[in-house]
Order: C-alpha cells, then sequence, then structure tokens
C-alpha cells in the first residue's frame, strides 16, 4: 500500500509559527488596550521582557524541544527583531500565498450563488482567508500605528456580502466597528440597500431553521436522560475517574443483553407455554423454594421439563421447534452483538491521534462555557481535575533503577505470588469436583435433616461451597497483588482481572463436566435438565446472596478496619476486577442455563438492576477514588473481550456439545424421546418444510451452507482476510500520521534555521 | 419584519447586525437582557447612544455568567476601560464572539486575552496556573497544578520563551476539537 504524501499541505505549526501572526491585530486596538496604552507597539512590550530573559535563557534547562537553537537565533525568532525585507520575504512564500489564491477562488465561486445577505457568515476557508490577509497585511506593517485606514481599504475591494464576513470577524471593539462600518460603506449606499431587502422566503426559511435548533437544544439533555443511569454515571466517573465507570458501563451492557435475552424467550417459548399449560403444579410453595428452585418451581416455567413436546394451539405452534430455534436465535443475536461492541471498542482503542493526549489542549479547550447550573459546574470541575490527575499520572512514569539483587527479588515475589494463587485455584477446583461427585462421603442430607431444617436444603451446600469460594479466593489474590507491590495500577488491575478469570473459568470448567457428563448419565433423576436448571438457578441465587451480604457488610466491614485498625486515613480503593469477574461469572451461568431454565435472564435482570444500586451505595459510603489515578481507557475493551472470548464462546461450546451429542430425558421438556436435541431441530426443520414449501430452499440452503464444511471454511477464510486487511490499514495509518508528525517537527525546525539565517543575511 | 420599537433607529439595527452575528430580534433581546439588569441606569431609549455602562459586580450576576470561573475575565476582556463596567456596546460584542456563529479565529483571539490574567499578551506560567485553580477549584495539589503548567508549557511553546505567545496558543487550539463547541456561551 502506497501512501503518498504532499508535504505542502501539512502543517499547522508551519502557518504559525513566524510570520504574520494575529498578535499584531492587538495593535488594531487603541481603545482595548489601556495597559499598553503607554506603549504603543506590542512588540515593544515583547522585546523589554526578552531583554529581562536573555539573563534566564542562559541557564536555561535542556528541557526545551529545540537544543540546537543558540540563544541568538531564538531571538531572530522574536517578531520584533524582523526587519521588513524578512516580513515582505515570509508573506510572499508559496504556501501562504497558495492558500489565499485557492480562498479567493473559492469566495468567487461562493459569492456567486449565495443568498444577497446572510447574517450567520459561513465557517471555512473563506473565513480563515479573511483573517490570513489580515495577518498579511499586518505583518507587512511592523510599527503599529492607527491602522483603521488600511482595514478600510480592505473592506473596499469586497463586497458588502463578503465585506460584512470580513468585518464581524475582526477582533475589535463593537465602537470601532461601526466607525469602520461607516467610512467603508458610505461608498456603497446603493448597494447595502439592495442588501436590505431580504426575500421572503429567505427569511422564513432562517426562521424555521433557527426555531428548529432552539428545538433542539432544548431537547437534547431530555434525550440524553432517557439513557439508563446517564447522570448516576456521570457523578460516578467524575469522582472516581475511569477505572470505575468502566465497570458500572460494563454492568448496564450486561442489563441490556439479558433484556433482550429475556424478551425473546418470553415472546416466544414463555408466553406461549404459559397459555397453554400443559399440567397443573402439583406442589406447594413454601419459601424455601426461592433459594433451592425444587419444589413449587419444579415444574413451572421456569425449568426445561414443563415445556411439552407437541404442539399448541391446535396444529399450529411447534413446541420443540420454536424451543430449538429461539435458543438458537438468541446466540446468534448476541453473538452479532458482542462481535460489534468488540469491534467498536477496539477502534476506539486505536484512536491514533495523539492530541487525546496533549495537557494544554485539555486545560484551554475543555471547559464547557454553555454549563450554568450550579451542580453541573462542580461536576465539571471534578471531571477535568481527575482528568488531568489520570494523564499527568500517565505522564510520570517512575522509572527508578533496581539493582539486580533488587530486581531478582522482586521477580521471586512475582512468581511465589503467582505459585500461590495457582495453588489456591487448583485446590478450589479439587475441592469443588470432589464435593460434586460426593467423593466426601459426607450425608449431607442426613445431616441437615438432622438439624430440623427442611428438605432439599442439601442441594444448597454445593452453590454454597462454589460462592464461598468465589468469595474467599479473590481476597487471597488481593493479598498477593499488596504484596507483589505493582506500581502502577493498571498493571495491578490488569494481574488481578486474569488470575480472578483463572478461577472462574476452572469452576466453571468443573461444574460444566459434572453437568454435561455425570448427570445425564445419572438414572436416579428424572429430568436432568430441569435438574441442570435448578443447579444454574441455585448458583446464581446464592451468588446474589453473597454478593449482597459482602457488600453490605463487608465492604462496610473492611472499611472500618482499615481506618480504625491499620490506621489509615483513606478509604479503601473499589476493587473493579473481582466485581467485573463476578458480572462475567454471572452472565456466564445465565447464558448456560437459558437451554435448561429459560426464565433465568428474567433472574440475572432483577439481580443486575439490585446489584447497579447497591454497588453504587456502597461506593459512595466505603470507597474512594485511588490515589493514583489511571487512565482505564482499555478497561472497557477487555471486559468486553473476556465477555466474548471464554464466556460466550464457552457458552456456546457447551450448549452445542448439549444439543449434538447427550441424549435429552425421556419423560420431559420439548425434546424427550429423541436421541438429540439437534434431532429435534431436524425433524422441525421438516415438518416446516412440509407445511409450507416455500421454505425448501431455506433448508437447501441450511443443507449447503451449514453441513458443508467447505463453506464453512471459506467463510471463515474470508473472514479472516477482512480482518488482516483492516488490521494493515490501521497499522499503516498510524505508521503514516507519525511520520507526519514528525515531519511537521522538522519543516517547524527548518524554519526557525531560515529565519534565522534570512535574519543574518538581511543584516 | 416591522415590529414598532423605539429602542433603536434603523440606522443603528442595521449597524449592530453588520458588525455582530445577532439578528435584530436578538439585538432587541439583548438589549431588555442589558436593561434588566439595571433597569434604573439603563434607559429604554438608546437612539442618542448613551454613555451607561453597567458594573462588573451587576453583569455577573447573569445567569448565563454566574457560575463560570472565568467570569470576571470575560467581562473585563470585553470592557472598555478594563475594569469590567459594560456599555451596551460591548456586552452585545460580548455576546456576539462567543456566540455559536463566531467564527474559530475570532474566539482564539478572545480566548487567548480572557486567559491572559496580567494582560501582557502572554500566557505566562502564573496565568496558566490561575487558568488552571479555578478550573479545578482546589481540587488538584500545588504540586500537581506546577508540574500540568509545566508540561503545558511544554507541549505549547514552540519558541522557546517558556510563556505562551499568540501563535503558541493558536497553533494548541487548532488541535482542540471541541473547542468550537465549549468556547460558547448561548443567550
Amino acid at each position: 500500500m502506497d501512501y503518498n504524501v504532499d508535504i505542502c499541505e501539512t502543517d499547522i505549526d508551519y502557518e504559525n509559527l513566524a510570520d504574520g501572526e494575529p498578535a499584531q491585530d492587538f495593535s488594531f486596538n487603541p481603545i482595548n488596550e489601556p495597559e499598553t496604552s503607554t506603549q504603543n507597539c506590542p512588540e515593544i512590550l515583547e522585546m523589554e521582557v526578552f531583554k529581562e530573559c536573555t539573563d534566564v535563557q542562559s541557564s536555561r534547562s535542556s528541557s526545551t524541544s529545540d537544543e540546537s537553537l543558540d540563544r541568538e537565533e531564538i531571538s531572530h525568532l522574536q517578531r520584533h527583531g524582523w526587519s521588513a525585507a524578512t516580513v515582505k520575504v515570509l508573506a510572499s512564500m508559496p504556501s501562504r500565498t497558495a492558500e489565499l489564491n485557492k480562498s479567493r477562488r473559492v469566495r468567487y465561486q461562493a459569492s456567486s450563488h449565495e443568498s444577497p445577505h446572510c447574517p450567520r457568515p459561513v465557517q471555512g476557508a473563506s473565513v480563515l482567508a479573511d483573517v490570513e490577509e489580515i495577518n498579511t497585511e499586518a505583518s507587512n506593517f511592523c510599527a503599529a500605528e492607527n491602522n483603521m485606514d488600511q482595514l478600510v481599504s480592505s473592506l473596499q475591494g469586497l463586497s458588502v456580502h463578503e465585506g460584512t464576513r470580513k468585518l464581524r470577524a475582526m477582533p475589535l471593539s463593537l465602537a470601532d466597528k461601526i466607525e469602520i462600518r461607516k467610512v467603508a460603506f458610505s461608498l456603497k449606499t446603493e448597494s447595502s440597500f439592495i442588501g436590505r431587502n431580504i426575500p421572503c422566503y429567505t427569511h422564513l426559511s432562517m426562521y424555521i431553521s433557527t426555531t428548529w435548533r432552539h428545538c433542539l437544544f432544548s431537547c437534547l439533555p431530555v434525550f440524553s436522560s432517557f439513557k439508563l443511569w446517564h447522570s448516576a454515571l456521570k457523578t460516578l466517573s467524575g469522582r472516581y475517574g475511569t477505572g470505575v465507570l468502566s465497570y458500572f458501563l460494563f454492568l448496564r451492557t450486561l442489563l441490556f443483553l439479558n433484556l433482550l435475552l429475556f424478551v425473546i424467550t418470553g415472546l416466544f417459548l414463555i408466553f406461549p407455554q404459559a397459555i397453554y399449560p400443559p399440567r397443573s403444579s402439583k406442589a406447594n410453595f413454601s419459601g424455601i423454594e426461592l433459594l433451592t428452585g425444587t419444589g413449587y418451581f419444579s415444574d413451572s416455567l421456569m425449568f426445561y421439563g414443563y415445556y411439552s413436546n407437541g404442539t399448541l394451539h391446535g396444529d399450529q405452534y411447534r413446541m420443540p421447534a420454536a424451543y430449538f430455534f429461539t435458543i438458537g436465535f438468541t446466540l446468534f443475536i448476541i453473538c452479532i452483538i458482542l462481535v460489534y461492541r468488540l469491534s467498536k471498542s477496539f477502534g476506539k482503542n486505536f484512536q491514533v491521534l495523539k492530541s487525546n493526549e496533549n495537557l494544554a489542549v485539555k486545560v484551554f479547550s475543555c471547559w464547557d462555557f454553555k454549563v450554568s447550573k450550579k451542580i453541573s459546574v462542580r461536576l465539571q470541575s471534578e471531571k477535568i481535575s481527575t482528568q488531568l490527575k489520570e494523564q499527568l499520572s500517565e505522564m510520570i512514569k517512575g522509572e527508578d533503577k533496581k539493582t539486580c539483587m533488587q530486581q531478582l527479588r522482586r521477580l521471586i515475589v512475582h512468581l511465589l505470588a503467582w505459585i500461590a494463587c495457582l495453588i489456591s485455584i487448583f485446590l478450589g477446583t479439587i475441592g469443588v469436583h470432589y464435593l460434586s461427585e460426593n467423593k466426601f462421603n459426607f450425608n449431607f442430607k442426613a445431616m441437615l435433616q438432622a438439624h430440623n431444617l427442611p428438605k432439599d436444603t442439601e442441594l444448597l451446600v454445593l452453590s454454597a461451597v462454589v460462592s464461598g469460594i468465589n468469595l474467599l479466593l479473590p481476597g487471597f489474590f488481593n493479598l498477593c497483588v499488596w504484596a507483589e507491590k505493582y506500581e502502577s495500577p493498571g498493571t495491578r488491575v490488569y494481574v488481578s482481572v486474569f488470575r480472578n478469570l483463572l478461577l472462574k473459568v476452572s469452576v466453571i470448567g468443573v461444574l460444566c463436566y459434572r453437568w454435561l457428563e455425570r448427570i445425564p448419565d445419572n438414572s436416579t433423576l428424572e429430568c436432568w435438565e430441569s435438574f441442570v436448571g435448578q443447579e444454574l438457578y441455585r448458583l446464581l441465587v446464592m451468588d446474589f446472596i453473597v454478593t449482597v451480604v459482602y457488600t453490605f457488610l463487608g465492604e462496610f466491614l473492611w472499611r472500618v478496619f482499615s481506618q480504625t485498625i491499620l490506621q489509615k486515613k483513606r478509604k479503601p480503593v473499589f476493587d473493579i476486577a473481582r466485581n467485573v469477574l463476578e458480572l462475567i461469572y454471572g452472565q456466564t451461568l445465565t447464558w448456560i442455563g437459558v437451554l435448561f431454565a429459560p426464565l433465568l435472564p428474567a433472574v440475572q435482570l432483577i439481580k443486575l438492576i439490585v446489584l447497579f444500586y447497591m454497588k453504587k451505595r456502597s461506593l459512595i459510603l466505603n470507597c474512594q477514588a485511588s490515589r493514583k489515578p489511571w487512565r482505564a481507557t482499555q478497561m472497557t475493551t477487555l471486559f468486553i473481550c473476556i465477555l466474548w472470548f471464554p464466556s460466550f464462546l464457552g457458552t456456546v461450546v457447551t450448549i452445542i456439545y448439549t444439543v449434538w451429542t447427550i441424549k435429552p430425558s425421556e419423560n420431559c421438556g420439548p425434546f424427550r424421546n429423541l436421541k438429540t436435541m439437534f434431532e429435534g431441530g431436524q425433524m422441525s426443520t421438516r415438518h416446516l418444510e412440509d407445511a409450507h414449501p416455500i421454505l425448501k430452499w431455506l433448508s437447501w440452503v441450511y443443507d449447503c451452507l451449514v453441513e458443508n464444511p467447505v463453506f464453512l471454511f471459506l467463510a471463515s477464510g474470508v473472514f479472516l482476510m477482512v480482518i488482516y486487511f483492516q488490521a494493515q490499514v490501521v497499522d499503516g495509518q498510524r505508521k503514516i500520521i507519525s511520520r507526519l508528525e514528525k515531519q511537521i517537527e522538522n519543516e517547524g525546525k527548518d524554519k526557525k534555521f531560515l529565519i534565522a539565517k534570512l535574519q543574518d543575511l538581511c543584516k | 419584519m416591522g415590529n414598532k420599537q423605539t429602542t433603536f433607529t434603523e440606522e443603528q439595527l442595521e449597524a449592530y447586525q453588520d458588525c455582530t452575528f445577532f439578528t435584530r430580534k436578538e439585538i432587541l433581546r439583548l438589549h431588555a437582557r442589558y436593561r434588566e439588569l439595571a433597569p434604573h441606569l439603563v434607559p429604554l431609549d438608546y437612539t442618542n447612544n448613551p454613555d451607561i455602562k453597567v458594573p462588573m459586580t451587576l453583569i455577573i450576576t447573569m445567569p448565563e455568567l454566574k457560575e463560570n470561573p472565568f467570569r470576571e475575565r470575560i467581562v473585563e476582556t470585553f470592557s472598555e476601560d478594563g475594569q469590567g463596567n459594560l456599555s451596551f456596546n460591548d456586552f452585545i460584542d460580548m455576546f456576539s464572539a462567543l456566540c455559536e456563529a463566531s467564527p474559530r479565529e475570532l474566539k482564539t483571539i478572545y480566548a487567548f486575552k480572557i486567559y491572559d490574567f496580567n494582560r501582557d499578551n502572554f500566557i505566562c506560567k502564573e496565568d496558566l496556573e490561575k487558568t488552571l485553580n479555578k478550573l479545578t477549584k482546589g481540587e488538584l495539589t500545588p504540586e500537581e497544578v506546577t508540574l500540568v503548567c509545566d508540561k503545558a508549557i511544554e507541549e505549547a511553546d514552540l519558541d522557546g520563551d517558556n510563556k505562551l505567545s499568540f501563535a503558541d496558543f493558536e497553533n494548541m487550539i487548532s488541535k482542540a476539537p471541541d473547542f468550537l463547541s465549549n468556547f460558547h456561551i448561548r443567550i
């Protein structure tokens, strides 16, 4: 790929570095500059200031970018030092004249078909050129005399419309402008009156456009408040930084995903089955069912076993077909949404312009002058402070030189921490595995019933143990991270995230093994899918309860502990890694569970809503922004990445394995008496084809595409190639931009050098 | 539009329309806003261009300016006497320069004047520190403020005099994509 670079059109520095800068426009303000009224030229002031600085400059630090510049050369760059000849030469540089000629052409074209009177000037090349012209004219006159005559003469050559636009853009006081206008346009009284006769339709269209714009502005805040939790998130991000914000944004994303999931399954599965219940429930409702999911719930809409394998409403709605295709469709939609979000995040991450990191730009241009409410102003202040702190911390990377011994020690500490974490994860996983296979040979049932607890409580043991492991091990990981003493908070979070991820992946892996290998073989179970669904439900509910307890009690107690016993003055920091992985864990369980318990997304939905408000409350009460703020630009991408790769893809693999190979139970569910659930899907498609012959071509497409490995290979090959091309394009663009930036720098240096030489020659 | 009004003569209104970015209606509305700041001071009839100035203390009570940290500087920049007392011309000029249609170059010039606290045509380190303190209202520690100022000057100063001249400022602002929309007061 060949990228053509045209030097003449690139730099902005080029224009502004030396000549004709509008600072000389200040000389046009005889009235507005009382401080410099005694000195009628700002350049004289510069000279005085510069004289003071010459002594300082000899002891300048080497922090300036141009170390090669002599003190003398710097003096040559000051505007006062330029002779008229230098300025004239600079003003007639090709880049400047090319710009003016282009704009003159544009202006000519524009004025020929513009409306005669347009109070709102169009920004763009012509206005820029106007100011450029002022600059050029200004650069030709070094002395700051009263330049009214020049201004008036510059306006006279133009049409009324152009002149008005130029007049408005002048940085003079209104009284001066009115005077200039009087003089300049007095010769054109006729044309100015012609300009006043505005055609009706222009006025009307203007009126409509202004009213529309006013409406839009008043409606915009209303639209943004429709976005869920928008104001709450704004407050949080301003106070706690982008890391914490990314957690809450992720929570909101998951909420919407679950809502979508719930709506689809609700419409196609739950609602039809609810209207035509196959049989009435047998058990009575007692409170423990909310925790265990058995009893009253086991034969309800909640779980797989309730759904019929026949047709509803006469012969119209086939339940097995609906079940199969709904699950497939939801997974497909979620896949597309996740891929889309992932690609958008990646795109945002690789934003190639450096201007985002420019501190000076941030200081001068990020305050929104339109904000007028006190609370919004305070929020804005906080946001700017947090952003500045984050940028500062990025810039200052304390790289202390460590000795060999210290490096070795750090390496050993890291190694030990990793080994400890991996061993703990392994032990936890083994514990869950043995417990699930009941290798410990505890008779939980007898034990619990001996204490007069209701029936089925022993089922809660596994979920309690899993939740306990999920609670304790992240705390242990935090301890390891604290011992390792990472320098940058960003690294600390990434390492924590990875360790938590390993833990969750192993736990879910071992549980999946149990659900897919052990339970279907278990002949004592009537309906193993419902049992798996119940286990998932129990895990989810137990996880929720433990999180609630931990958030209310644990974080509160930890804050009290750290402030009283550890005597730390600051409240603890919000633990992003642990909380995000909790969310991902819950979401993975929900996705796996959709096949076995279609109402599970509703449970997850409620859980997420409650979690948001709880976490927000706890954050405000117990936590504080980290002392070392860091910019979490890539956190969202990381979270969506983790959601996509281990979580969603793992779910899809699990479900496909279940559907393809495992024999459904014989007495319950929509796929009873079939060899596999997939067979049910195939049967449904055949039925559909018979009923609607039009769909035969659809099944032909399906046979050709999905079941043909060649097509899949081709498709994935094309897909990969597209990704590769895009990556190359982005990479190339980034390289070009860095090259161009370097070029701008070099051109600036060249220019300084040439100006200095020119000055020498002119002397 | 043909409304019968006696505040301004036709020539005055035309002059205002040509020299600012406001329409006739907006100019009349602005006059009403100006008048309600000091009704006993500002006459209804402006046809003979009375020399009335509303003091700064009243101008900064306007809801658009009240919470702005730079309100005093904005008003001072546009005032003729530099003390912040605005005549009606200055008042219109101020809102015209800060309005939506105002071109980037004009806004840059006035932004530079506003941020130049000591009015020496340079944004030196002290100006930058004052700007930063007004922006962050004490959230940053003094060391952080100094650090930000040093870094900002290092980034933006092109001619090496350790302060920002207008060229440096303009160059830096040209890289800011949202300067135009942020440096805008809606009235």
